[in-house]
C-alpha cells in the first residue's frame, strides 16, 4: 500500500515530457489519471523511479468534432466522455467504467496506453477502427487501433512516446450497444462487447462491428460474427445466429470468476444483446 | 417524554462523518517508530535462513528482528482460551514471529522498525528469507484423509479435536422415521473486512506500557497481553479509541499487538503498526469454513422427530483466541425454531495451511441457521408440503416459552408463529406466486426464499459458558459506573467496547431516562482499561442485553440516591418522590420538585439541610451476570431474479421481521438489520476467501474479494415484533448479528426457488454467475465441468484472480 521511492516531475510542454522519458529510460513512466499506474505501484508490482505527470501539458484535454471524426485529447477524463453523449458508444462505454471517482480521474490516453484487455475503451477503439497520435523523439506518428495493442499490458508505444490524441470516426447513422458483464456494478468486465450496426435503407445490415473486452490478451474483433451478419437481415434470429460466432478464435484466460468456456458463452450472449440494442437504435 | 423507543440520531455521527473521529491510526506520539512485518509468501515451509543485514543498513531503519531475536521478549505464546472438560484440543505454540517453520501465507517471520512507515516498507523488501517448501493441504476433508500432508507433524494428525453434544434419542428417531432427508452443506470462508483495517500503537513510559489498538476487546487484550509479556496487569493499559467496525475480526489478540508492545519496551520509543488491506485479507482471522452433514427425521405428517449434524470445521494453521470454539457456538440453536425431540451434534476441527478462523459476525450461528433452514425446505419438498406450513407445524409454540430444547438450552421467550404471520402481512405470498408464474412465461426466473430463525446471544451467563460450563476461560458479566456531575451531566463508564453499533446513543437513552437527564448530556465512556470497572467488551450481540442491563442497574441506584437527597431537601419520604418529565417531585405536589442538576449540586456541595448519613457525591456501579442467554428471532423473505442465460443473481426485494425485544432506538435496529443482511447477501452471492491448491491466497484485494456495494442490495423493508426477554429488566435481546444469521438461507432458498423449473436442485454458496450457469447447464444435460471457484482451485497461468485486472502483490499474500 506504499509505493517504492520515486521522483516526480511536471513538464509544461510535450517536448519536455518526451525528453524526460527519453533521458531516464525504462524507469521513467508517464502519469495521467494514475488510476492504473498508482495501484500497481502501491502493490509494488511496478516501481518506476520517475513519474512524469502530464497535468501541466497544454492541449491534451479537448473533445471536438472535425470533418466526420472526433478528436479527443489524451487527458480527456472518462467523465468527460460520459458527459458527451454525441460520442455514441465511447460515451456509453465510459459511463460503465468503475465508479464516478475513478471516472473523474482516469483518462482515455492512460486507458489505451495501459493496454489492459479488461479495460472498456480499448475494445471501443478497435471496433470503431480509430487511431491514436503519439509524440516521440522523432515527431508525431499515427497508430491505427489494429496495431496499438500487442499483448497483455503491451502496446506499440515506445517507452518515450506520449499519446496526444485519440481519433474516433463519428458514427452518424450507426446504432450501438455496449454490454458489460460484471459481478458487481462497479467491477471490471468479466467480458464486454461493443457492437455497432449500420442499417441499410431496406433495414438490412449494411455494416457491423463487434469489439470484445477481456476475451484475450488484447481487445479483439469478433470478425466471424461480423461476417455472419454483414449484408443480411437484422431480425432476432439472424442476430442470434451471428452472435453464436462471437467467440470463434478466442482463447480467453480463466480466472477466479470465470472459466474460459464460460467467458466464451458470455461473449456470445453479450454480443447478441449488444447487437439487438445496436439494431434497435 | 421518555427517550427510550425514540429514533434518536446517533450521538457519535457528527464527529465520524465530519472526519473528526479519533482512530488508532490518527495517533501521533513524539519519537514514534513504525513497524512493518515481513511475511511468508509460502503456505508451508521450513525457514532455512533470514538475512537482515541489507535491511539494517537502510536509511531510517532502527532495528530488524527475527523470531530468534525476540524469543526472550515473550513469557508465553498467543493463547487459545477454550478448554472444555475432558476434551483435548491440539494446540500448537503460536509465537508472534515464527521460528523454524511457517504454516500459512502471511505468517510473520521478521519485523522492521524505522523512523517512517515508508522507510520500514522499503527495508522490509530487503529482508531476505530462504524457505524450503513443505507439502500443503488446504481442503479440510482431504486433510482428514490418511496420507494427507500434515500441518503439524508433532500431532501426527490434522484433526484438532472432536466435541459432541446430544439430547433425546436420535437413534430411535432415525429407526422409526417415516421420512429422512440428508444433505451436505459448505459454508465457505469469509473475511470480516471492516472499513478500518487494524492498527496498534504501543508506548512505554518507565515501567508502564500503553497499547492503543483497533480492538473490540481491550479488557481481554490486557489480561492476555500482560501474561504474554510477563508483566503485572497494572503495568499495562489498553485503549480502544474510535474503532471503525470489527465484525469479529477485531475480537482477537493478535501477534502484532504483542509485537509492538515488545518493541516499544525494547526500544524505549512508541511504535506503530498499521495493517494494509491486503494484510487484512491475509492475516486478520477469517470466519466460517465449515462442512456440515445434516440429517432430519420426520413423520409423514411433517412432525420433525430428530436432527443430526456432523460438522467439519476448517480451523486453519493455529488456534487463535476462540478458534476451535466458534464452530460450536451455534450449537444452542442447532434445532432452529423447532421443537425437535432429539438432537445429535458432532464437531471435528481440522488444521489446514490457511489463516486461522475465528469469530466473524454471527460466529457459528449463521452456519447453523443456514443448514437447518435449508434442510427444512428439503424436507418440505420430500413431504410435498408447503415449507411455511412445515415450519408452522414444528415451531415452538408461544405458550411453550420458556422452552427447554432437547439439548437442555432454555429459549427465553418467543412468538415464532406471530413473527411469520407479520412477515406475510408485509409480503403477499399468493400475489408473489402469481406474479412469478407470469414472469416465468416471459422467461424471467424470479424466486422467493424464507428463513425463520432463532439465534442465541447476550454472551453470557458465566456459569453456562465459563470454566464450569462450556469451558471458556473467562466470565461474561458486565459492569457500569454512572456518575452525575455537580451540574447534572452524566458520565457513564461501561465495560463494553462498541465500535460502530451506535451504543453511545442507545446507552445515553437508557441512562437519561432513568436519571432524568437529556441523553445529549449523558456521555458514554468505554474502551480504556484504566477507566471505569472491569468489563468483558463487545461481541456476540451482548452489549445491550448484558452491558445495557448493568448500566440500567447502576443508573437505578443513582436514581434511588437522588430520590433520597431530594426527599431530604423537600422534607418528604423517599418513597414519595417520583421522576416525571425530568423532574423529581413529591407525589401529589407538582410544585415541590427538583431537577437532577439541583439534586446533584446538593450531592456534590452538600447544604446544611442534607442529613449527614447521606454520603456526598452521586455515583454508583453495578455488575450484572445474566442468568440465561437471550434468543432473538424473526422471519425473513428474499426475492431474487436469476438471469438464466448468464447465471447472474440479483436481489430485487428483501423483507425482514425481527424481534429483539422492546426497541431502545428503532433507527439503530434498522441500521444493524440493514448491515447484517448486506453482510449475508455478501456471503451468499459475492464474498469468498479463496486459496489455491498451493495455499496461495487468491482473494487478497477488494477487486477479488467481492464485498457487495449499495448497488447490489435492494432497499430493505423492515418490520418488528416485540417480545420481551424475561432475562433482563429492559426486556432486550440483541440485533447486531441477526441479519447475518437469518439471511444466507433466505437468499439461497430464493435462488433455488428461481432455478427449480430449470431442474437445479442444489448449489453451494457463493452463488456466483459461473456456478449458477454451470449448474443450469448440468441440469439441462449440457454437462459442465466441476463447480468453479472452489477452495483449492488450480488457476491457470493467467489466473490473475480477478474479474478484471486487479493487481495482487505476491508479497502481500496474493496469487503469484
Ligand atoms: C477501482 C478501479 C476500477 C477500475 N475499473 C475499470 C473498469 O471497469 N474499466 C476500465 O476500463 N478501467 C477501469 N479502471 C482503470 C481506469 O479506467 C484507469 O484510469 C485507466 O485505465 C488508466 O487511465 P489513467 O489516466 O488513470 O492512467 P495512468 O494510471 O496514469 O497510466 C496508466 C499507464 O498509461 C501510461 N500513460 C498514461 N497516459 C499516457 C499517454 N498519454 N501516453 C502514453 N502513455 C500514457 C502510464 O505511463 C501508465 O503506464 C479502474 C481503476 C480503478 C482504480
Amino acid at each position: 500500500m506504499i509505493t517504492a521511492p520515486f521522483d516526480y516531475e511536471t513538464p509544461e510542454t510535450l517536448d519536455e515530457a518526451v525528453r524526460m522519458l527519453h533521458e531516464n529510460g525504462e524507469d521513467a513512466k508517464l502519469l495521467a489519471g494514475g488510476h492504473s499506474l498508482l495501484p500497481l505501484m502501491k502493490l509494488r508490482l511496478a516501481a518506476p523511479t520517475l513519474l512524469v505527470d502530464l497535468r501541466l501539458v497544454p492541449g491534451l484535454h479537448h473533445i471536438q468534432r472535425e470533418n466526420g471524426s472526433w478528436r479527443i485529447g489524451a487527458l480527456a477524463r472518462h467523465a468527460d466522455l460520459q458527459d458527451t453523449p454525441e460520442l455514441g458508444v465511447a460515451s456509453a462505454a465510459a459511463k460503465q467504467i468503475a465508479d464516478q471517482q475513478v471516472r473523474n480521474r482516469g483518462t482515455i490516453g492512460g486507458s489505451l496506453a495501459h493496454g489492459d484487455p479488461a479495460s472498456d475503451l480499448p475494445a471501443v477503439l478497435v471496433a470503431l477502427e480509430g487511431e491514436v497520435s503519439a509524440q516521440g523523439r522523432n515527431g508525431l506518428r499515427t497508430i491505427p487501433a489494429g496495431e496499438l495493442f500487442q499483448d497483455y499490458l503491451t502496446t506499440a508505444l515506445a517507452h518515450d512516446e506520449v499519446i496526444t490524441e485519440v481519433r474516433l470516426p463519428a458514427t452518424d447513422g450507426w446504432g450501438y450497444g455496449y454490454e458489460k458483464f460484471t459481478r458487481r456494478a462497479e467491477d471490471w468486465a468479466m467480458v464486454g462487447v461493443c457492437a455497432l450496426v449500420k442499417k441499410g435503407a431496406d433495414g438490412s445490415c449494411e455494416d457491423v462491428r463487434v469489439g470484445l473486452t477481456n476475451m484475450g490478451s488484447t481487445p479483439l474483433r469478433a470478425t466471424a460474427a461480423e461476417q455472419a451478419l454483414r449484408g443480411g437481415s437484422l431480425d432476432g434470429d439472424s442476430i442470434a445466429s451471428a452472435a453464436e460466432h462471437a467467440a470463434e478464435g478466442t482463447d480467453p484466460p480463466g480466472d477466479l470468476n470465470a472459466t474460459p468456456d464460460y467467458k466464451r458463452h458470455l461473449a456470445r450472449v453479450l454480443t447478441r444483446r449488444a447487437l439487438v440494442a445496436a439494431a434497435q437504435a | 417524554m421518555t427517550s427510550v423507543g425514540q429514533a434518536l440520531k446517533r450521538k457519535e455521527d457528527p464527529r465520524m462523518i465530519t472526519g473528526r473521529g479519533y482512530y488508532t491510526e490518527d495517533i501521533q506520539l513524539p519519537g514514534m517508530l513504525y513497524a512493518v512485518i515481513v511475511r511468508s509468501p509460502e503456505a508451508h515451509a521450513t525457514i532455512t535462513s533470514i538475512d537482515t543485514s541489507a535491511a539494517k543498513e537502510r536509511d531510517g531503519v532502527v532495528a530488524v528482528y527475527t523470531g530468534e531475536d525476540l524469543a526472550g521478549d515473550f513469557a508465553g505464546p498467543l493463547p487459545m482460551v477454550w478448554a472444555p472438560p475432558g476434551v483435548e484440543i491440539n494446540t500448537p505454540e503460536h509465537w508472534p514471529l515464527k521460528r523454524g517453520e511457517v504454516k500459512h501465507v502471511g505468517d510473520p517471520v521478521a519485523v522492521v522498525v524505522a523512523t517512517s512507515r515508508t522507510a520500514a516498507f522499503d527495508a522490509a523488501d530487503d529482508v531476505i528469507v530462504d524457505y524450503d517448501p513443505k507439502p500443503v493441504v488446504v481442503d479440510p476433508e482431504q486433510a482428514l484423509e490418511d496420507g494427507s500432508p500434515l500441518v503439524w507433524d508433532s500431532f501426527g494428525t490434522n484433526k484438532t479435536h472432536e466435541w459432541a453434544v446430544a439430547g433425546g434419542d436420535f437413534e430411535a428417531a432415525e429407526a422409526e422415521a417415516e421420512v429422512t432427508v440428508e444433505a451436505r452443506y459448505v459454508n465457505h470462508r469469509t473475511s470480516g473486512a471492516p472499513i478500518e483495517p487494524r492498527c496498534s500503537v504501543a508506548e512505554a513510559r518507565a515501567e508502564k506500557l500503553t497499547l492503543y489498538s483497533t480492538t473490540q476487546i481491550p479488557h481481554i487484550a490486557r489480561f492476555v497481553l500482560s501474561g504474554m509479556l510477563g508483566i503485572a496487569e497494572d503495568k499495562l493499559r489498553v485503549v480502544a479509541p474510535d474503532v471503525g467496525g470489527g465484525f469479529g475480526a477485531k475480537l482477537q489478540v493478535y501477534a502484532e499487538e504483542a509485537l509492538v508492545l515488545a518493541l516499544a519496551k525494547r526500544l524505549g520509543r512508541p511504535v506503530k503498526w498499521t495493517e494494509t488491506r491486503s494484510e487484512h485479507m491475509t492475516t486478520s482471522h477469517h470466519g466460517r469454513d465449515q462442512i456440515s452433514y445434516v440429517t432430519l427425521t420426520a413423520k409423514r405428517d411433517g412432525t420433525v422427530t430428530g436432527c443430526r449434524a456432523r460438522i467439519i470445521a476448517d480451523l486453519g494453521a493455529y488456534q487463535q483466541l476462540l478458534t476451535p470454539f466458534i464452530p460450536t457456538l451455534g450449537f444452542p440453536v442447532m434445532g432452529g425454531c423447532y421443537a425437535i425431540p432429539s438432537i445429535d451434534l458432532h464437531f471435528t476441527g481440522v488444521f489446514t495451511n490457511k489463516m486461522p478462523t475465528d469469530a466473524i459476525r454471527g460466529a457459528g450461528r449463521p452456519e447453523a441457521t443456514y443448514w437447518i433452514e435449508l434442510t427444512m425446505d428439503k424436507l418440505a419438498r420430500e413431504l410435498g408440503m408447503d415449507p411455511l406450513e412445515l415450519r408452522r407445524k414444528n415451531f415452538v409454540r408461544k405458550e411453550q416459552f420458556p422452552f427447554e430444547t432437547a439439548l437442555g438450552i432454555v429459549y427465553d421467550s418467543g412468538d415464532y408463529h406471530g413473527s411469520l404471520d407479520r412477515l406475510l402481512e408485509n409480503f403477499d405470498l399468493d400475489e408473489f406466486r402469481s406474479e412469478q408464474a407470469g414472469l416465468r412465461e416471459q422467461g424471467i426466473h424470479r424466486g422467493v426464499g424464507f428463513s425463520t430463525y432463532v439465534e442465541v446471544c447476550g454472551l453470557a451467563p458465566s456459569r453456562a459458558v465459563g470454566p464450569q460450563g462450556v469451558g471458556l476461560q473467562a466470565a461474561f458479566y458486565e459492569s457500569a459506573n454512572v456518575r452525575v456531575t455537580p451540574t447534572g451531566s452524566a458520565i457513564v463508564y461501561s465495560g463494553i467496547s462498541p465500535h460502530g453499533q451506535g451504543l453511545d446513543t442507545s446507552f445515553a437513552q437508557i441512562a437519561g431516562d432513568i436519571l432524568g437527564i437529556d441523553p445529549q448530556n449523558v456521555e458514554i465512556l468505554h474502551g480504556d482499561t484504566d477507566q471505569g470497572a472491569w468489563g468483558w467488551d463487545t461481541y456476540g450481540s451482548r452489549s445491550l442485553s448484558v452491558g445495557g442491563e448493568a448500566l440500567a442497574r447502576a443508573a437505578r441506584k443513582v436514581q434511588d440516591k437522588a430520590k433520597r437527597i431530594c426527599a431530604a431537601l423537600l422534607e418528604a419520604a423517599p418513597e414519595d418522590i417520583e421522576l416525571t418529565d425530568g423532574k423529581y417531585q413529591v407525589k401529589g405536589s407538582p410544585d415541590k420538585s427538583m431537577t437532577m442538576a439541583e439534586i446533584s449540586g446538593a450531592a456534590h456541595i452538600p447544604p446544611a439541610e442534607l442529613p449527614a448519613d447521606i454520603e456526598p457525591g452521586l455515583e454508583e456501579s453495578s455488575f450484572y451476570d445474566p442468568e440465561n442467554f437471550v434468543f432473538p428471532f424473526g422471519a425473513h423473505a428474499c426475492v431474487v431474479d436469476v438471469d438464466a442465460e448468464t447465471g447472474k443473481v440479483s436481489v430485487v426485494r428483501y423483507v425482514a421481521v425481527d424481534d429483539c425485544g422492546p426497541a431502545i432506538n428503532p433507527m439503530l435496529i434498522d441500521g444493524q438489520v440493514h448491515g447484517g443482511i448486506t453482510h449475508a447477501i455478501g456471503q451468499a452471492l459475492y464474498e469468498q476467501v479463496v486459496y489455491d491448491e498451493d495455499g496461495q491466497l487468491v482473494t487478497g484485494t477488494f477487486v477479488d474479494y467481492a464485498l457487495p456495494t449499495a448497488a447490489e442490495v435492494p432497499g430493505f423493508e423492515t418490520d418488528r415484533t416485540e417480545t420481551p426477554s424475561p432475562t433482563n429488566s429492559l426486556g432486550v435481546k440483541g440485533i447486531g448479528e441477526a441479519g447475518t444469521i437469518a439471511a444466507t438461507p433466505a437468499v439461497t432458498a430464493a435462488v433455488m426457488d428461481a432455478l427449480q423449473p430449470l431442474g437445479v436442485l442444489w448449489l453451494d454458496m457463493p452463488l456466483t454467475p459461473v456456478r449458477v450457469y454451470e449448474a443450469i447447464q448440468a441440469a439441462q444435460g449440457n454437462g459442465a465441468g466441476p463447480p468453479s471457484s472452489q477452495q483449492g482451485v488450480r488457476l491457470d497461468e493467467h489466473g490473475r484472480g480477478s474479474a478484471g485486472s486487479g493487481p495482487t502483490a505476491p508479497d502481500e499474500g496474493g496469487a503469484s
